[in-house]
């Protein structure tokens, strides 16, 4: 580690100044998650006479209950709950499925290589790099035709499809650092393609797992462009209604109903991060760094 | 471990012709759906992307084809040309400022800073919100009655006016900021990492010369990090490109159409306004835009491992 041989050119003046300007710095990148905590336990006089960062009056859930269970998101005004729960039954099938398809992919990609293998593999990685505008029409059609149009399953079935390119590309940079020769020799010793994969790759697999998991989790849960495209009343994700919430004009604007909202939409994603940030910064370099 | 056994002689006559058939055969069945699913979803869907935008379509996908007349009408189109001005504002100032942010900040937590985790994990919660949640909380915080300007004003500046939001001049800058308040953390976690990837014989060779640390991080540091800045101005022109969830939780595009950004603007016409054809055409230009960041960034890349 070259900064260990740094040290010694240090003076105090220089030291303040870094750590002055590293504090503030977290102080700019706190200043917005402490206003919506803030704002979201005020009443709508206290945001009215109050500031942006001054303390709550008198602390209040009310916009808690209301963005939960009676805000309006559009044409109903059941809250944002509903949306929650689309979110999760959206989230948990389409997570698991491409994880796990992905694993088989990688699997193949890096140790049971074929004639054409490596070129599909390329061909694959322009799909992490599409802007998926370029498939929002043509797949509004398929889905239309398989009638899965406004469903969760189609949800799902989007978010498989352009999320595989993702999660293979994981499990394939991971397992190519895996020795051959461990899968050559359990090949000769007759051992089939599960079994190899079950005994020696599979073991050996749980921080790219949790990496893919994470991964696949943020990014559907935050998606919000399939989301306002394919669903319909009944299956909107909640980034989609808390858009609806926000833009919803029907007398005062309640803020502090907003930013309840809000935070309820990050909680699940800021808490996988705060509790496995290691493996959610391994998979943004790894997902973008691209191999 | 199953590791163990692998040193044992082989057997070799252990497997039946069929079986020896199937380990040829599982990986590619195995691999064939993602196959069939990604040139179908993927290259097919682009293919019908382009015809599209060389037919009328309105609100239903039909295939009479007008040749360019899509690509003309984008180009004549107001909306349009302010949508890529505006991208080429945001992403300059985005990609600019979080590349100055994050070498910066990479730099500096890298002088064996105490509390670096946890100054790191603060730096990077954003990246784990959805825009819509960063466009919903500076949309609140930008606001101009209520807002900054507000708490500025109650600090004594009463002079102070701050309303870019609803100023069409100004909104596309309100982007920046929220955009560079998600992402400049993940920059520096890119930078942080390609800092303790350099070797440090380098370094400790450029001290014992009696070169000072500005110096040494100016001409010896910053140019070993190319690379990273490659690969960062990548992955922020592409979410440059790509954004569209925090223009519409925070401008929707407005005042007017001032704030407009071609992937909000290929929505808005493909699936509001009933002009499929034209939204084709404008997505197939997004495209254009990817390639050509792409693949000169591939071409170099590749070059450069053929060199090495």
């Amino acid at each position: 580690m070259h900064s260990s041989s740094t040290s010694q050119g240090d003076n105090g003046l220089g030291r303040w100044l870094i750590y002055g300007v590293l504090a503030l710095m977290a102080l700019v990148y706190l200043l917005p998650l402490f206003v919506m905590l803030v704002t979201s336990f005020k009443t709508g006089t206290d945001i009215r006479t109050g500031s942006l960062i001054s303390l709550p009056q008198e602390w209040v859930t009310d916009s808690w209950q209301a963005a939960w269970g009676t805000a309006c998101t559009g044409v109903t005004c059941d809250g944002i709950k509903g949306y929650f729960w689309n979110s999760i039954k959206m989230v948990v099938p389409a997570v698991l499925i491409s994880t796990f398809i992905g694993a088989f992919n990688g699997y193949v990609i890096s140790k049971w290589r074929f004639k054409g293998s490596d070129l599909f593999f390329s061909l694959m990685l322009f799909g992490c790099f599409l802007p998926f505008q370029l498939v929002l029409l043509p797949m509004a059609a398929m889905l239309g035709k398989l009638g899965l149009a406004n469903t969760t399953t189609g949800l799902v079935l989007v978010h498989v499809i352009y999320g595989v390119a993702f999660t293979t590309l994981f499990f394939r940079n991971y397992y190519i650092n895996v020795p051959d020769e461990l899968v050559k020799a359990a090949k000769l010793d007759g051992a089939g393609f599960f079994t190899i994969f079950w005994a020696i790759l599979l073991p050996i697999s749980k921080p790219i797992i949790m990496v893919t998991i994470i991964w696949q989790f943020t990014s559907i849960w935050n998606d919000f462009l399939f989301g306002v495209v394919y669903s319909g009343a009944d299956s909107q994700p909640i980034t989609v209604a808390l858009n609806n919430l926000v833009n919803t004009s029907t007398g005062v604007k309640a803020y502090n109903v907003d930013m309840a909202a809000a935070i309820i939409a990050a909680l699940p994603t800021l808490l996988v991060y705060f509790v496995a940030g290691k493996y959610f910064v391994r998979g943004l370099t790894a997902g973008s760094v691209k191999g | 471990m199953p590791v163990t056994h692998t040193n044992t002689p082989a057997p070799l006559a252990s497997t039946t012709p069929w079986q020896d058939k199937m380990q040829v055969w599982l990986p590619k069945l195995i691999l064939s759906p993602t196959i069939v699913v990604t040139l179908i979803c993927v290259y097919g869907f682009v293919i019908w992307t382009g015809l599209l935008s060389f037919t009328k379509s309105r609100f239903l996908p039909q295939f009479d084809f007008v040749g360019w007349r899509q690509y003309e009408r984008l180009l004549n189109n107001d909306r349009w040309i302010t949508a890529c001005e505006n991208l080429l504002i945001f992403g300059g100032l985005f990609i600019a400022i979080c590349l100055l942010i994050g070498v910066l900040l990479a730099i500096f937590l890298d002088q064996k800073i105490q509390q670096e985790g946890m100054i790191r994990t603060i730096y990077l919660y954003p990246m784990a919100l959805s825009f819509i949640v960063t466009g919903t909380a500076w949309k609140w915080i930008l606001n101009p009655g209520l807002g900054l300007e507000n708490l500025v004003h109650q600090m004594g500046f009463t002079d102070f006016k701050f309303d870019w939001l609803v100023n069409s001049d100004m909104a596309v800058y309100t982007l920046v900021i929220a955009a560079v308040w998600q992402s400049s953390g993940f920059v520096m976690a890119l930078f942080l990492a390609g800092l303790r990837g350099i070797d440090s014989s380098i370094i400790n060779a450029a001290q014992i010369d009696g070169a000072s640390k500005p110096r040494i991080y100016w001409s010896i540091i910053l140019p070993c990090l190319r690379p990273v800045f490659f690969s960062a101005i990548i992955i922020l022109s592409h979410l440059a490109i790509k954004s569209f969830d925090l223009v519409t939780a925070l401008t929707s595009g407005g005042p007017g159409y001032s704030s407009d950004l071609p992937a909000l603007f290929m929505y808005s016409h493909s699936f509001t306004r009933g002009q499929m054809g034209l939204g084709a055409a404008s997505a197939i230009m997004m495209l254009a835009g990817i390639l050509a960041i792409l693949v000169p960034y591939l071409y170099s890349e590749l070059r450069g491992k053929r060199n090495a």
